[in-house]
């Protein structure tokens, strides 16, 4: 389980972004601190600098046109049940509705939840146990057959249950879910068989059973796994092919690893459906197009949005921040992503606060924001919880004047922990070049105060799976600090913050509490968020949880990451989202072309 | 004639076989001399989440367990006969020729890569067009009036030609032609046989900023090979027979001058089949270069095995069309 599904693409991406954008940091961009501040309120209309941030941009009904939308690179996949990208999680909604998905809006509004293919969120059972869904009426595929709960049990099982077919997906499910008396090995192996947890009692029904109550169940089903598969038509791997639709689009192409064309699906039913629009008469997905060419593209208006969502590329930003014309058309959003550096306590001398506290003070994280490409690519952060999780606290456990590192204070604190200097190791990934800056800064601040840090470069692809994340590797090469990057599944502070804080989920290789923390009070907290029914109750535990997490000084938070995106003129209906990294909600997009 | 072209083909086939055998030991068996065990290798197709059940199924599918020598044997097999494997719901063919599955999508790799090859046969195939055209009249003219006003300017445009890269040659007539004045605008890959004229619209840019590369060489290549020719003694024999100097040039001294263009185009020709990385890049034309960038991007082995020997191919195909060019060009050269 890893909870990156924004992180990969669009760091290598950034990263190459990035190494330019360091060199042009100088140009300030003096709107940053304002930027998703998030207002509730569902403006429509507004215009200029982040107007996309703080409401509907280019809010419009009208019908018609081709949409087109560009990506570098490839999709993992576009199958629903085999994609772990924020932004097939957002795109896939046009042809596939999960029980759940977030509102269409910006800011806050945007990280709304609200019943898609059910018609009310989920009712849970008195012991946290049961979560319950019911299907709305009149639902129908593109090819006019009835969508059933029956389609939305298989889905789960086809894509949390048969790794060796579909793999690429989170397994949450698979996780939470009582497993049959003999392990249930998924629709492809098992081809009579069923997980018997997930009940359909009617065709407009679905039960899940799970193993322990997990209040943020109703975030999980708005993956895009709960998207309804109807059996007969599931070809495995080749079911990204001849993908079947539940939403207001429908397939008309699909070209792997070129493009997809998207058309109406009449058969979609706007009275089941209070959040889609239907707008374009075709949405063209083009893939593996150079950043460039996606960024010329959208200043000429040729394509509507840059699918991956990262941002544009450091050229384009340079050119776009000297032109007020143009940076008006821009959006400057958090990513839901913090960029940190872990401190293993398993490593000598850092399981000892005041040596970790040391760091903390040492770090002049406006040489690290620099490094990373300035303000717009990201906020200097004092805490684990980004911004734009509901649930994020202002505070500054470790307070440096400006955010630049107090020497006097960090050779104090080094002090206190006995020792006059620490040779260490800092790890960080070969691919990311802005986090191999951002670590030779860190590397710069520490030997000021005494603290000796090697940086050693591990691939990325094996970061977590055979050094940093691998507590025991990391323990034998003494890598006390290392560079990392965590974004959430879903916009809440367990989604964020489980997997990176809770001392359970230590595991010996694909781990990702880099800092080994395993303190009871905080896995207690932990339990407590997930079986508390009451929101605003979670919310507040989950900055209890920063907090204590902070004091610790286990973490030092760097950044928030943000995204640069460029809206063209002639797009409509553009909101930065937080439920989906800051990209736009990609749901009603059309085009005045 | 014919025994030599049967001799030829079945060197290719072997030159094939060889280049086969060393692509597959470099992916799969230079990482296990490097220590990565066969866990690993079968992680590559799981994404991101590799239980340890995951990784067994995988391996069974894929006969990764067997020894390599039976791995490659099979991979031959397939080449040749197809095979099949264990994805989904129902065992799944892989059609002749079976490059096997792609790490990342579990597709075929053959037909994501045979989708490929018409892109850039058209690219390459017109840009070599253009080049071969107008790099050999510019080397012509040249040699034939060396020192004169053209010769030095054409010489001045080959050599800025040679030393400007495509990604900037591309990038400019892209930010000109497509953005400042869009005459050439979304430039999207047509089938020839779809829209003839779209086609050629679409592909003029890529064809001009590769195209400009390459005539550029060759441009000098015939200038300084036909220098050479036209002093030679059978060129003064030919223009005291009486021929017309049209004659001498074109009989006799082009096509002695020739015969080093053919072979070096051959070569260019086939590499560019293979895939012209940088240019498919520039214009984001979903060639089999793209496609093998994104594969080794991916870290995709199956892909990157299909889109050697797929380029392998091209090259070894294109050196055999030379040699049997070379009879009908160089009269001293005769096939018996």
């Amino acid at each position: 389980m890893r909870r990156s599904r924004t992180v990969a693409l669009t760091a290598t991406a950034a990263a190459a972004v990035l190494v330019v954008t360091g060199c042009s940091s100088s140009t300030k961009s003096t709107d940053a601190k304002s930027t998703a501040s998030g207002s509730a309120t569902e403006a429509a209309g507004g215009s200029g600098a982040n107007a996309a941030t703080k409401g509907i941009v280019n809010a419009s009904d009208k019908k018609g046109g081709t949409v087109t939308f560009e990506m570098k690179g490839t999709p993992d996949s576009l199958d629903p049940g085999n994609t772990y990208y924020a932004y097939i999680y957002n795109f896939s909604r046009l042809y596939g509705r999960p029980l759940t998905t977030f509102q269409p809006g910006a800011g806050e509004a945007g990280n709304k939840l609200v019943p898609d293919l059910a018609e009310s969120l989920g009712q849970v059972s008195a012991d946290g146990l049961s979560w319950t869904y019911k299907l709305r009426k009149g639902l129908k595929y593109d090819d006019g057959t009835p969508i059933t709960s029956k389609d939305v049990k298989y889905a789960v099982e086809r894509s949390n249950f048969a790794p060796d077919v579909n793999s690429n997906g989170p397994t949450y499910f698979k996780e939470l879910l009582v497993d049959n008396p003999t392990p249930y090995e998924g629709p492809y192996k098992d081809k009579t068989g069923d997980l018997k947890s997930i009940e359909t009692p009617d065709d407009t029904t679905i039960v899940f059973h799970l193993t322990h109550a997990f209040a943020d169940f109703d975030y999980l089903v708005s993956a895009p796994q709960t998207v309804p598969v109807p059996q007969a038509k599931d070809t495995g791997a080749e079911y990204v092919k001849k993908i079947v639709s539940s939403g207001s689009f429908k397939f008309e192409s699909y070209e792997d690893g070129k493009q997809a064309v998207l058309v109406p699906n009449t058969n979609w039913d706007p009275s089941t459906d209070p959040i889609r629009k239907q707008l374009p008469d075709k949405i063209v997905l083009r893939m593996n197009i150079d950043q460039a060419t996606i960024d010329k593209d959208l200043l000429a208006g040729n394509a509507q949005v840059d699918l991956v969502g990262g941002g544009v590329d450091p050229q384009t930003q340079a050119q776009i921040l000297q032109n007020p014309k143009l940076k008006a058309n821009t959006d400057n959003a958090y990513g839901g992503r913090l960029v940190y550096m872990a401190i293993n306590t398993d490593v000598a001398p850092f399981d000892n606060i005041e040596c970790r506290k040391a760091v903390q003070y040492a770090v002049d994280k406006v040489s690290v924001q620099t490094a990373l490409g300035g303000p717009v690519r990201g906020q200097v952060a004092n805490t684990v919880l980004p911004p734009d999780i509901p649930g994020h606290q202002d505070f500054n456990v470790w307070e440096t004047k400006d955010n630049k590192g107090d020497e006097a204070k960090a050779k104090a604190a080094l002090k206190a922990c006995g020792k006059d200097s620490i040779t260490t190791v800092l790890s960080a990934r070969t691919e990311r070049a802005t986090e191999v800056a951002a670590a030779t800064s860190i590397q710069a601040a520490l030997k000021k105060v005494g603290i000796n840090a090697e940086i050693q470069q591990f691939p990325q692809g094996k970061y977590l799976a055979d050094s940093a994340g691998a507590p025991k590797f990391a323990k034998e090469h003494n890598i006390g600090l290392m560079m990392m990057q965590w974004g959430a599944d879903w916009p809440t502070g367990y989604g964020f913050l489980q997997q990176i804080v809770d001392g359970r989920a230590i595991k010996a290789s694909g781990n990702s509490n880099l800092a080994s923390l395993n303190d009871p009070a905080v896995n207690k907290l932990l339990d407590d968020a997930a079986t508390n029914p009451d929101r605003a109750a979670r919310e507040k535990i989950y900055g209890d949880i920063d907090k204590k997490v902070m004091e610790a000084a286990v973490y030092v938070p760097l950044t928030d990451f943000k995204v640069f995106l460029y809206r063209p003129d002639n797009a409509t209906n553009l909101a930065s989202t937080p439920a989906f990294s800051g990209e736009y909600d990609y749901l009603n997009i059309g085009t005045t072309k | 004639m014919f025994a030599y072209i049967i001799r030829r083909i079945l060197a290719a086939a072997v030159l094939l076989l060889v280049v086969s055998a060393v692509t597959f030991a470099i992916f799969f068996l230079l990482p296990r001399l490097a220590g990565e065990t066969v866990d690993q290798l079968a992680t590559q197709y799981i994404g991101k989440n590799p239980s340890p059940d995951a990784i067994a199924a995988v391996k069974k599918n894929l006969g990764l367990d067997q020894p390599l020598y039976t791995q490659y044997w099979n991979f031959l097999k397939g080449l040749v006969s197809g095979a099949e494997y264990k994805f989904g719901p129902e065992p799944a063919t892989c059609h002749v020729p079976c490059f096997g599955y792609s790490f990342k999508n579990h597709l075929e790799v053959w037909p994501e890569l045979s989708k490929r090859i018409p892109v850039t046969l058209s690219l390459a195939i017109g840009a070599a067009t253009l080049w071969l055209v107008s790099g050999v009249a510019t080397g012509v003219v040249s040699a034939l009036r060396p020192r004169s006003i053209f010769d030095r300017i054409s010489m001045g445009i080959a050599l800025a030609g040679v030393s400007l890269p495509v990604f900037f040659t591309g990038a400019l007539l892209l930010t000109v032609f497509s953005y400042e004045w869009p005459i050439l605008d979304n430039l999207q890959y047509v089938n020839f046989t779809d829209d003839p004229l779209m086609w050629a619209r679409n592909l003029i840019l890529p064809w001009i900023s590769l195209a400009f590369l390459y005539s550029a060489l060759y441009a000098r290549l015939t200038r300084a090979g036909m220098l050479e020719t036209m002093s030679e003694d059978y060129i003064r024999t030919a223009r005291a027979k009486g021929l017309a100097e049209r004659k001498v040039v074109t009989r006799h001294g082009l096509r002695a001058a020739l015969t080093p263009i053919v072979t070096i185009f051959g070569m260019d020709l086939g590499l560019l089949l293979g895939g012209a990385l940088i240019t498919e890049q520039v214009f984001s034309l979903q060639g089999v270069g793209q496609f093998a960038v994104q594969a080794i991007s991916d870290n995709d082995l199956p892909k990157i095995l299909g889109t050697t020997l797929l380029a392998a191919f091209f090259i070894v195909l294109c050196n055999l069309v030379v040699d049997l060019l070379y009879a009908a060009v160089d009269p001293r050269v005769r096939l018996s």
